[in-house]
């Protein structure tokens, strides 16, 4: 147990001065990359916020019923098969019935893997909608994996606008995560108050230019809306036609502009061909008419046309100050959400008591370690000395391997990390105290050094084990600043009984040696 | 053989009894009083707030607050003087929640004071975050269930998990009698318990078990006190290390550490006892011989 080869030597210096490195590397700058390594602060350490996102998926799925429906309809009408009753109901099922004649075949569509109405998934062996047959009433609902399917391309579009947005407000280095199926994780480092972004990514942002309705007789039917909340001139609702002449998709950009002439804040927008066509259409027949600019659901201003706009491009005004119009051009430049969404965990700390955590978090190490490593040294004297190098070369590895990994720092990292060092001493006590035993009934002490190291092994396998099972099981099961306490108390056990193993075992074989002949060493 | 003996044996009996009754009142804690979730588990709002006006005081906070109809608010100082924490459980709507009680505090207050920190958790993930406290709890015990029960025979398994469950338990009854807030940070201290205690039985199961094969002729009872004199100065060097450690993040580490390393402090305290006095009185009364292990290395 107590021999060691001189490589064996050389490979634990080696890796002990390397990992320091990595470890000074956050203190000092390398211009080499391989050391220019730092460990990552959590946001509960430099500041930031947190933010985590839900998805509305009920009008996505919704929208892809309505859309069904209507493909259906179409479908069935070129295979000359009539839908009766086609509706989409409250409970997400599509119904409709047909002439008893056509049931079987209808279904023999519905089911056929290769014609496309109903898709197959070969991966998950289902269908898009599984059916049910009663009589001559088909009932379509979507199956699990189509479900899963639809949420999951919603997830894609929403994290990809969300990450416009982001982008678009310049904040440094923000981290943007799926979480499950309808879920967006978005970590803002360095963001104290994460109002705007918070208003920005909580709109849908679903632009659309309507008719204000005069009479009620319109054919696409209208509805009663509201304008969007402005205190300064409140105007009555107003009733809207459905017809949507054009949306946000058309927009190429959007930029907010001070008009030079009414002395107020507008976005100005570009529209795209198909835009440009629609949009002259309109306005070129409606002069004299109120064009409603609704945003999800409000109206920001309803001007009256007062010439036709075939450039394809305009402006909207709304009473904006110039905040709110750079917000609204943000929002039309990255486009809609597919679905609202909506907030449903937020963590923001502000950066200096990230800062004063950071201070008390390296005050209790600094004391903490202290404490240890006079304890230590009162209690075993030379061997003191032995366990805390250890201790420290343990400290330098940690730091080191958590730095080469990059890994992120939360304040509960920090105590993960301090509780390493009162925990790391156990192995070394164990064994001292083995040792000690052992010299009761051994008069060689080389021998009584060699048995108390193999004796004490399963005890302290045991008990590093046993943390690191609880370690393991919080970083899959823990959530935030808690993982980053479970790594560090997971990567200390490592550096632990390297540090015992290797680094304290080794000079005391060496103390040992030189001090062969001498009596009571521990 | 060992100098000094301490005959921990004879009051086996006494603190199995003093610990039946703070298990009874511990679970009764929890039954009738229960405990005081943060918002990680109970959803709401927290804000850490520093006045840095003298005006600012605890109750011109509270009447402030209390104009805003957030229902029950809660405000306490924390840690500095100027500092304080505020809670509600008001739900709805997240996205300006925060920004019209700025306004509002500006309004009657003045500007100040600063938001230091600001968690708000939804009701569908504060359901979630429990859920997930209490799985990765169960799932920390039942690991340390089966790794016990692979190195050692069943009655030491036995002995180990009640030791286990008896830290947890009072533990968490302290924090019910205190009214202390768990939330994250406080199920991460229990699995380090869980750890620590585990590992503080297993060094003492460990001797014993070869203390078993060594004198066969010594009866179970008297080898357990054999086993914890022998592991004991181990016992208390490991024990105070780990409390000195855990001591410094409790007085230096700041206030957001306070309730994370008193609960490790505590667990320490019973781990170290109930592997004295509860993992090994079991072995006792399981009439555990060398015969239990002896089978085992066939």
């Amino acid at each position: 147990m107590l021999y060691f080869s001189r490589t064996k030597i050389i490979t634990v210096i080696l890796i002990s001065i390397i990992f320091s490195f990595f470890t000074l590397s956050n203190f000092t700058k390398f211009d080499d990359n391989l050391f220019n390594k730092k460990i990552n602060l959590g946001l509960d350490l430099q500041g930031g916020s947190y933010l985590l996102l839900e998805i509305d998926n009920d009008p996505v799925v919704v929208k892809d019923l309505q859309n069904k429906a209507t493909l259906l309809k179409n479908y069935f009408k070129e295979k000359k098969i009539k839908l009766l009753n086609l509706k989409v109901s409250d409970e997400k099922i599509i119904s409709f019935n047909v002439d008893s004649n056509d049931v079987e075949n209808t279904n023999k569509f519905l089911e056929d893997k290769e014609e496309g109405i109903n898709p197959y998934y070969e991966k998950f062996k289902t269908y898009q909608y599984d059916i049910v047959l009663e009589g001559n009433k088909f009932e379509l609902k979507l199956s699990k994996y189509g479900l899963v399917l639809l949420k999951n391309s919603s997830l894609d579009q929403a994290i990809e606008i969300v990450r416009r947005r982001v982008d678009e407000i310049g904040t440094n280095e923000p981290n943007i995560l799926k979480r499950g199926n309808d879920r967006i994780l978005v970590e803002l480092p360095g963001l104290d108050d994460p109002m705007r972004i918070k208003n920005l990514l909580g709109k849908t942002a679903n632009l659309a230019f309507r008719f204000v309705s005069k009479s009620s007789e319109e054919t696409f039917g209208n509805e009663l809306l509201e304008f969007d909340e402005n205190p300064d001139d409140y105007e009555d609702p107003v009733f809207v036609s459905k017809r949507i002449i054009m949306s946000g998709e058309n927009l190429l950009d959007a930029q907010p502009r001070m008009d030079s002439e009414t002395n107020q804040t507008v976005v100005t927008f570009t529209l795209d061909r198909v835009g440009a066509k629609r949009f002259g259409k309109a306005t070129t027949t409606g002069i004299g008419k109120q064009l409603a600019i609704v945003l999800d659901g409000k109206i920001i201003s309803a001007p009256v046309i007062q010439d036709a706009i075939v450039s394809g491009s305009g402006q909207i005004t709304g009473g904006f100050t110039f905040q709110t119009a750079t917000d609204l051009a943000l929002l039309l430049r990255s486009g809609a959400l597919p679905a609202p969404m909506n907030i449903i965990e937020e963590r923001t700390v502000g950066p200096d008591l990230g800062e004063d955590s950071i201070k008390a978090g390296l005050m209790a190490l600094l004391i903490g370690f202290s404490l240890v490593i006079t304890f230590m040294l009162a209690k075993y004297k030379i061997f003191g000395l032995i366990a805390n190098t250890a201790l420290i070369l343990n400290l330098l590895l940690l730091i080191g391997i958590l730095t080469l990994f990059e890994a992120t720092l939360t304040l509960p990292g920090i105590a993960g990390i301090i509780l390493t060092v009162g925990m790391a001493v156990d192995a070394n006590v164990l064994i001292f105290e083995r040792i000690k035993e052992e010299k009761l009934n051994e008069k060689n002490q080389v021998i009584a050094f060699d048995t108390g190291y193999n004796k004490s092994k399963t005890a302290v396998l045991d008990a590093n084990i046993t943390t690191l099972i609880a370690a393991v099981i919080l970083f899959f099961l823990g959530s935030g600043p808690i993982k980053g306490f479970s790594v560090t108390l997971g990567v200390g056990i490592f550096t632990t009984l390297f540090s015992v193993y290797f680094i304290a075992r080794l000079l005391t074989s060496l103390y040992l040696m030189k001090n062969k002949n001498k009596e009571n060493l521990i | 053989m060992i100098k000094n003996k301490i005959q921990f044996n004879k009051y086996y009996k006494f603190f199995n009894l003093l610990s039946s009754v703070l298990v009874v009142i511990s679970l009764c804690l929890l039954i009738f009083k229960g405990l005081n979730f943060g918002v990680d588990f109970k959803g709401g709002t927290l804000i850490e707030l520093r006045a840095n006006d003298k005006q600012i005081t605890i109750s011109s906070l509270r009447s402030a607050f209390s104009n805003m109809n957030l229902g029950d608010v809660a405000i306490k100082k924390f840690g500095k003087d100027s500092d304080y924490l505020i809670k509600f459980e008001k739900k709805g709507n997240t996205k300006t929640l925060i920004q019209d009680i700025k306004n509002n505090l500006t309004k009657t207050l003045g500007s100040g004071y600063e938001f230091r920190r600001v968690e708000n958790v939804g009701p569908k993930v504060s359901a979630e975050l429990l859920k997930g406290g209490l799985i990765a709890i169960a799932a920390a015990l039942g690991a340390m269930l089966f790794y016990i029960w692979i190195r050692f025979e069943w009655q030491f398994s036995i002995g180990a998990i009640l030791a286990l469950f008896h830290d947890v338990i009072l533990t968490i009854g302290v924090f019910s009698l205190f009214s202390l807030e768990i939330n994250l940070s406080i199920v991460a201290a229990i699995l380090t318990i869980v750890g620590y205690s585990m590992n503080d039985t297993v060094v003492i199961f460990d001797r014993v078990r070869e203390n078993l094969k060594k004198f066969m002729d010594i009866k179970i009872f008297e080898l357990t006190n054999i086993s914890i004199n022998e592991t004991l100065s181990r016992t208390i060097i490991t024990s105070a290390t780990t409390l000195l450690a855990l001591l410094s993040i409790f007085i230096f580490g700041g206030e957001i550490l306070k309730g994370f390393s008193l609960a490790m402090i505590l667990g320490v305290v019973f781990g170290t006892y109930s592997s004295i006095y509860i993992a090994n009185p079991v072995l006792v009364y399981l009439k555990v011989s060398y015969k239990t292990v002896i089978k085992e290395d066939k």
